[in-house]
C-alpha cells in the first residue's frame, strides 16, 4: 500500500513543449531515481542532460527538472517557498488539501512561477492575488505528492 | 468528506473526489469514472441550459479525471464558454482546463483566442493575468501568432499595473522561445531594458528573465543592460537585511533577483568601463566576505539563499576568467565548502570545482584538493556525490598528478557503483592514454582496468591499447610480456584473452627468446583460455595461431593439428568453421614466403579520432537510467522507408559539377601525391572482385538519411536500425580511396529472399562493390560486403545504397544514404602560426570562405570537440589561434583529379552555447559542403 501512495502524482506542470509519451517516461525515471534516495542524502541528481532538484515534505516529494544554467540551490527554494504558499493559504497544509483543492494548487503555482521563471517571490503579493480572487469568486476542492517540471 | 474546501467550494466535485478516493480497486475507480462522464455528458447534451455554476463544476470534474490519468475528448465547449463569464473562478476554471488540455481543433481555438483578446483588452488586471497565463501556459505557435505583437506593447504601456507587467514580461519570454521568429524586436527592447530600473522588485524580477534571454540571442541590442545591471546588484547587495521587507528571504536580500542579475552578467564579457567595472568586483567581494560572516539564522532556507547568490557570483567570476584575484578566493571558499556537513554544499563545490579547474588561473588552486576529493570519492556516501568527485578527479588531471589519479580512480573501481562503472572506466582510459609518459605505464594501467572491471571495458578501450601498442614499436616487448603474465591468472577476464590473443599473435616474438615464455608455452596458455571464450573471441584466438604459424614455424605441427580436429573444422558455426578450414589450408599450402607476406605484422593504424572519447562523450548524462537508454535507441531506429527524403537534387550536382577547379592545389605548401590509379584490389586476394558497375540510380522514392550526419566525423557504426534489418558499417580511406564494409544483420528468424543491394554513385564517385551478397540471408544471420570507393573530384551528394529483398512474401525496399563525405579524404596538415595566418589570409577571395553561426546541439566540453575534429581527419593545430579556446584545423583533400587545401576555424562561445565556424578553401563548393557538413555535428 505505501509502494502504491508513494509513486501516485498528485501535481505536475510541464514548461518546455513534452510529448505524453516523454512526460510518462520522465515521471516513470523521477520515481524510480528519487524515491529510492536515501534520507539526508544530496537534493541534487543529474539525470540525461538535466539537473534534478527534490525535497521531500511530510510524504509529499516535490521535483523540479532544471537546465544547465539554472541554479539549484535556488530551485531548492523555489520548492520551498511553494509549500508555504501552499501553507499560507490552506493553513498548515496536507496532502488532502491538494487533493481536494488541486485547482488551487494549480492557481498557486501559476501565481509563483510562468514559463518555468520565478514571476513573484514575495510571499505577500501572491497571497493578495489569491484572496482577491477568492473574493471574487465562490468555488473549490483539493489534492497530493507533487512532481513537476521546470 | 475531509472539511478541506476553502473558498466556495464545489460540494460535487468533493463528493466525487472522494468517492475516487474510497475505491478499493482499480477497477472500482473505472466504473466510478465512467458513471460520472455518462452523467456530464448528458448534462452536457441536455436540453436545459447549464447556469455557469454547473458548467464549471463538471468542467473541474473533467479535470480532475484528466489528471487522474483518464482520457477526455469532450466538455472543450463547456470550457471556452466558461471563459467568457464575467465571474472570476469560472473564468479561471475555464483557462486551467484549456491550458492543461489544448486541443488542436481550430474553430475551437479561433473561440479561446478570441476569449483572450477580449481579456487582454477588459483593462481588468486579474483578467488580463489570467489571459497571459493562459498564453504562457499553452505557449504554442497559433497562440504566439496572435499575440507575439500584443503583447509588447502591455509589457511597456505606461498604465499597465505591476502585476500584468510581470505576467507579460513572462509571456512573451515563454512565446520567444517557443517562436522567436514571431517576436520582433522594436522600439519596445530599449525600454524593456529600463524595467531593470523600475521601482516594484517584482517586475524587475520577472523582466530580468526576459532580458536575460534576449540578451542571449542579441547581444549588442541589449549591452546596456551591463552597467544596469551591475547598479541594482550592487544597490542589493549592500542593502540591510531586512531594507527590501518582503523581497527578503530568511534575512536574505532578494536572492532570485541577485541571482538572476549575476546570471545576465553572464552573457557578456566584464564590463570595458572602468568605473562599472569598479564596482562590480566590490559586489563580488563583497558576496564573498558575507560568506565567512556568522549566520544571521540557523534556517537551511537562509543558508541556501544565501550560498545560491554566492555559487552564481563563482560563476560569474569563472566567466570573467580574468581575475585571478577572485578566482583563488572562490577556490578556497569551494574548498571550505569540500568539508562542509551539507551535502548538498559538497556536491556543489565539486561540481563548481570542475569548471575552475580549466581555468589557467585556478588549475593549480584546484589542484591542491586534490587529497580531499580522493577522500569524497572514498568515503561519500550518497552515489550522486561521488560522480561529482570522479568528475573533478577528472577535470583536475594533468601531467603531474596523472598517476595517482588513475591510481585512485582504479582502486575505486574494485567497490564503485554499478551505474558508474562504464563511465570510470573510459575516463581512466582517456586519462591514460593522455598522460602517459611511458607507454609501459599505459599498458599496465589499461589490463589493469581489464582485470578490476572487465565487463564494462568496452571494445573501444580494448582495440585502443592495440591500435597503440601497435603503432609504438617502443612497447611491443613489454606489452607482450605483461599480457603473458596476465594470462597466467587462473581466471582472467574475456577482454583480457582478446588483448593477450592479438598482442601475442603480432608480438610474441619477442618474449619467445625466455624458455619460460617459448612459442609452445604461449600457445599452450592461449589454448587453454579458448574453450571457455565466446564465438567471436576464439575467431580471434584462431587468427592468433595461424600469425602462431608465421613466427614460429615450430609450432605449426601442434597447432595444424588443433585446426584440423573437428570441434574446429567441423565447428557448427560458420565463422569459425571457415577459419579453421582457411588457416589448415593457408598453412599448408602457402610457402614460407607468401605466409610472410599475408601473415605480415599488422601496419599502424592511422592516428584518427580515439574511440574512447567518443564513446564517453556518448554517454550523455552520468547515472542515465539504462532502460531509458535502450528505449532511445529503439526509437531512433526508424521504420522502414520511414524517412520522407527526396533523392539527388539534380540542380545542386550540377553547380558543384559547373565550379571550376581552383589554380592554387598547392596551396598548403604539399607536394602533390603521385596519382592514384584505380582501386587496388588488395583484399582481392580472397574475395572475389566481382565487379558491379553502379547501376542508374535506384530510386525508391524515399531515401533515409537517419544515420548518416552521425558519420561525418566517425567512420564505424550502425548506419540503419529497424525491426528487419540492422546495417553496420565500417570504413577506412587512404588519399583519395576508401574501403567500406557493410555488414547487413537479418534481425528476424525467417529468411531473407531475393536480397540484392545496389550503390549509385553522383558523378565525382566511383564505386565498386566486391563480393556478391548472397540472395539469401537466414533468420539472425549477418552478411558482409565490401565496397571500394574512389574520390574523381570533390562532390557534395552521398552515394545511395539500395536494398531490396522478401520477407514474408513482401517485398521491402530501402535507401539509405551512404556516409561518404568530401571530408573523408582529407590528409591531415600539420603548420606554424606564421604558416596558417599567411595561407588564411590567401584565401581571401569571398567565396572560398563560408561561415556558419550555430547553436550548440552537444556538449561543448573540450576534448569532445577535439575528438570530433580529429574525426573530421584534418589535424588540429595547437597554439595557432591567440584564442585558447579556438580550434583552428588544417587539411588536404585528396582527389584524383586535383587536392583541395582547407582551412578551419571553430570558435565557441561556451556562454551563449553558440559557435561561429568558418571554413576557408581553395575550392568554393568545398568550403559550403563543409560548412553545411560540420555546422549539425556540434
Amino acid at each position: 500500500v505505501q509502494y502504491f501512495l508513494l509513486g501516485k502524482l498528485r501535481l505536475q506542470k510541464w514548461f518546455v513543449p513534452t510529448s505524453d509519451r516523454e512526460r510518462k517516461k520522465v515521471i516513470r525515471d523521477m520515481i524510480m531515481l528519487v524515491l529510492p534516495r536515501q534520507p539526508r542524502t544530496c537534493n541534487f541528481l543529474r539525470w540525461k542532460d538535466l539537473k534534478i532538484v527534490y525535497k521531500r515534505y511530510a510524504s509529499l516529494y516535490f521535483c523540479a527538472g532544471l537546465e544547465e544554467q539554472d541554479n539549484e540551490l535556488l530551485a531548492l527554494e523555489v520548492l520551498h517557498r511553494y509549500v508555504e504558499l501552499l501553507d499560507k493559504y490552506f493553513g498548515n497544509v496536507c496532502e488532502l488539501d491538494i487533493i481536494f483543492n488541486f485547482e488551487k494548487a494549480y492557481f498557486i503555482l501559476d501565481e509563483f512561477l510562468m514559463g518555468g521563471e520565478v514571476l513573484e517571490t514575495s510571499k505577500f503579493a501572491v497571497n493578495v492575488s489569491m484572496e482577491q480572487a477568492d473574493t471574487l469568486q465562490e468555488a473549490c476542492t483539493s489534492l497530493p505528492r507533487s512532481l513537476w517540471c521546470v | 468528506m475531509p472539511a478541506v474546501s476553502k473558498g466556495d467550494g464545489m460540494r460535487g466535485l468533493a463528493v466525487f473526489i472522494s468517492d475516487i478516493r474510497n475505491c478499493k480497486s482499480k477497477e472500482a475507480e473505472i466504473k466510478r469514472i465512467n458513471k460520472e462522464l455518462a452523467n456530464i455528458r448528458s448534462k452536457f447534451k441536455g436540453d436545459k441550459a447549464l447556469d455557469g455554476y454547473s458548467k464549471k463544476k463538471y468542467v473541474c470534474k473533467l479535470l480532475f479525471i484528466f489528471l487522474l490519468g483518464h482520457d477526455i475528448d469532450f466538455g472543450h465547449m463547456e470550457a471556452v464558454n466558461l471563459l467568457s463569464s464575467n465571474k472570476y473562478t469560472e473564468k479561471q476554471i475555464g483557462y486551467l482546463f484549456i491550458s492543461v488540455l489544448v486541443n488542436s481543433n481550430s474553430e475551437l481555438i479561433r473561440l479561446i483566442n478570441n476569449a483572450i483578446k477580449n481579456d487582454l483588452s477588459s483593462r481588468n488586471p486579474t483578467f488580463m493575468c489570467l489571459a497571459l497565463h493562459c498564453i504562457a501556459n499553452v505557449g504554442s505557435r497559433e497562440m504566439a501568432e496572435a499575440f507575439a505583437s500584443e503583447i509588447p506593447r502591455i509589457l511597456v504601456a505606461g498604465d499597465t499595473m505591476d502585476s500584468v507587467k510581470q505576467s507579460a514580461a513572462l509571456c512573451l519570454l515563454r512565446l520567444y522561445k517557443t517562436s522567436p521568429d514571431l517576436v520582433l524586436m522594436g522600439e519596445w527592447t530599449s525600454r524593456v531594458v529600463h524595467l531593470l530600473n523600475d521601482q516594484h522588485m517584482g517586475v524587475v524580477t520577472a523582466a530580468i528573465s526576459l532580458i536575460t534571454c534576449l540578451s542571449q540571442k542579441n547581444p549588442d541590442e541589449f549591452k546596456t543592460c551591463v552597467s544596469l545591471a551591475v547598479s541594482r546588484l550592487s544597490r542589493i547587495v549592500s542593502s540591510a537585511s531586512t531594507d527590501l521587507q518582503d523581497y527578503t528571504y530568511y534575512f536574505v536580500p532578494a536572492p532570485w533577483l541577485s541571482c538572476k542579475l549575476l546570471r545576465l552578467l553572464q552573457c557578456y564579457p566584464p564590463p570595458e568601463d572602468g568605473a562599472v567595472k569598479g564596482r562590480l568586483v566590490e559586489c563580488l567581494e563583497t558576496i564573498l566576505n558575507k560568506a565567512q560572516e556568522p549566520p544571521k539564522s540557523k534556517k537551511v532556507q537562509h543558508s541556501n539563499a544565501k550560498n545560491a547568490i554566492l555559487f552564481e557570483a563563482i560563476s560569474l567570476i569563472i566567466h570573467y576568467d580574468s581575475e585571478p584575484n577572485l578566482l583563488v578566493r572562490a577556490c578556497n571558499q569551494l574548498g571550505q565548502f569540500l568539508q562542509h556537513r551539507e551535502t548538498n554544499l559538497r556536491y556543489l563545490a565539486l561540481e563548481s570545482m570542475c569548471t575552475l579547474a580549466s581555468s589557467e588561473f585556478s588549475h593549480e588552486a584546484v589542484k591542491t584538493h586534490i587529497e580531499t576529493v580522493i577522500n569524497a570519492l572514498k568515503t561519500e556516501r550518497d552515489v550522486s556525490v561521488r560522480q561529482r568527485a570522479a568528475d573533478l578527479l577528472y577535470a583536475m588531471c594533468d601531467r603531474s598528478n596523472a598517476k595517482q589519479i588513475v591510481a585512485e580512480m582504479l582502486s575505486y573501481l574494485e567497490t564503485a557503483d554499478y551505474s558508474i562503472r562504464e563511465e570510470m572506466v573510459l575516463k581512466v582510459a582517456i586519462l591514460a592514454e593522455k598522460y602517459a609518459v611511458d607507454y609501459s605505464w599505459y599498458v599496465d594501467t589499461i589490463l589493469n582496468l581489464i582485470r578490476i572491471a572487465g565487463d564494462y571495458v568496452s571494445e573501444e578501450v580494448w582495440y585502443r591499447v592495440i591500435q597503440i601498442v601497435i603503432n609504438r614499436d617502443d612497447v611491443q616487448g613489454y606489452a607482450a610480456k605483461t599480457v603473458f603474465e596476465a594470462l597466467q591468472a587462473p581466471a582472467c577476464h574475456e577482454n583480457m584473452v582478446k588483448v593477450g590473443g592479438y598482442i601475442l599473435g603480432e608480438f610474441g616474438n619477442l618474449i619467445a627468446g625466455d624458455p619460460r615464455s617459448s612459442p609452445l608455452v604461449q600457445f599452450n596458455l592461449l589454448h587453454s583460455k579458448f574453450h571457455l571464450c565466446s564465438v567471436p573471441t576464439r575467431a580471434l584466438l584462431l587468427s592468433a595461431y595461424i600469425k602462431f604459424i608465421n613466427l614460429f614455424p615450430e609450432t605449426k605441427a601442434t597447432i595444424q593439428e588443433v585446426l584440423r580436429c573437428d570441434s574446429q573444422i567441423r565447428n557448427s558455426d560458420v565463422e569459425l568453421q571457415q577459419r579453421a578450414v582457411e588457416y589448415l589450408k593457408l598453412s599448408s599450402i602457402a610457402s614460407t614466403d607468401v605466409l610472410a607476406t599475408v601473415l605480415e605484422e599488422m601496419p599502424p593504424f592511422p592516428e584518427r579520432e580515439s574511440s574512447i572519447l567518443a564513446k564517453l562523450k556518448k554517454k550523455k548524462g552520468p547515472g542515465a537510467v539504462s532502460v531509458t537508454e535502450l528505449e532511445d535507441s529503439k526509437r531512433e531506429s526508424g521504420e522502414l522507408n520511414g524517412a520522407g527524403e527526396r533523392g539527388p537534387d539534380p540542380s545542386v550536382m550540377a553547380a558543384s559539377n559547373a565550379s571550376t577547379p581552383s589554380p592554387s592545389a598547392d596551396l598548403l605548401g604539399i607536394r602533390s601525391a603521385a596519382p592514384v590509379s584505380n582501386a587496388p584490389a588488395s583484399a582481392g586476394s580472397l574475395l572475389v572482385d566481382v565487379f558491379s558497375e553502379a547501376g542508374p540510380a535506384a530510386s525508391s522514392g524515399a531515401v533515409n538519411d537517419d544515420g548518416f550526419l552521425r558519420f561525418v566525423c566517425k567512420n564505424n557504426g550502425v548506419l540503419f536500425e529497424n525491426q528487419l534489418l540492422q546495417i553496420g558499417i565500417k570504413s577506412e580511406y587512404r588519399q583519395n580511396l576508401g574501403r567500406m564494409y557493410l555488414f547487413y544483420g537479418n534481425k528476424t528468424s525467417v529468411q531473407f529472399a531475393s536480397f540484392t543491394t545496389t550503390v549509385s554513385c553522383p558523378g565525382e564517385l566511383q564505386s565498386h562493390i566486391l563480393g556478391i551478397v548472397e540472395p539469401l540471408v537466414e533468420g539472425g544471420a549477418q552478411i558482409q560486403q565490401v565496397l571500394n570507393i574512389e574520390c574523381l573530384t570533390d562532390f557534395s551528394d552521398a552515394p545511395l545504397l539500395n536494398i531490396k529483398f522478401r520477407y514474408g512474401g513482401a517485398l521491402q525496399n530501402l535507401t539509405l544514404k551512404l556516409p561518404v563525405t568530401i571530408n573523408k579524404f582529407f590528409q591531415p596538415t600539420e603548420m606554424a602560426s606564421q604558416d596558417f595566418f599567411q595561407r588564411w589570409k590567401q584565401l581571401s577571395q569571398p567565396q572560398q570562405e563560408a561561415q556558419k553561426i550555430f547553436k550548440a546541439n552537444h556538449s561543448m566540453d573540450t576534448e569532445v570537440i577535439k575528438a570530433k575534429l580529429l574525426g573530421l581527419g584534418m589535424a588540429l593545430l595547437d597554439n595557432v589561434d591567440p584564442n585558447p579556446e579556438n580550434y583552428v584545423c588544417a587539411g588536404v583533400i585528396q582527389t584524383k583529379s586535383q587536392q583541395v587545401g582547407c582551412l578551419l576555424r571553430l570558435e565557441p562561445n561556451a556562454q551563449a552555447q553558440m559557435y561561429r565556424l568558418t571554413l576557408r578553401c581553395s575550392k568554393d563548393s568545398v568550403s559550403k559542403r563543409l560548412c553545411e557538413l560540420l555546422a549539425q555535428q556540434f
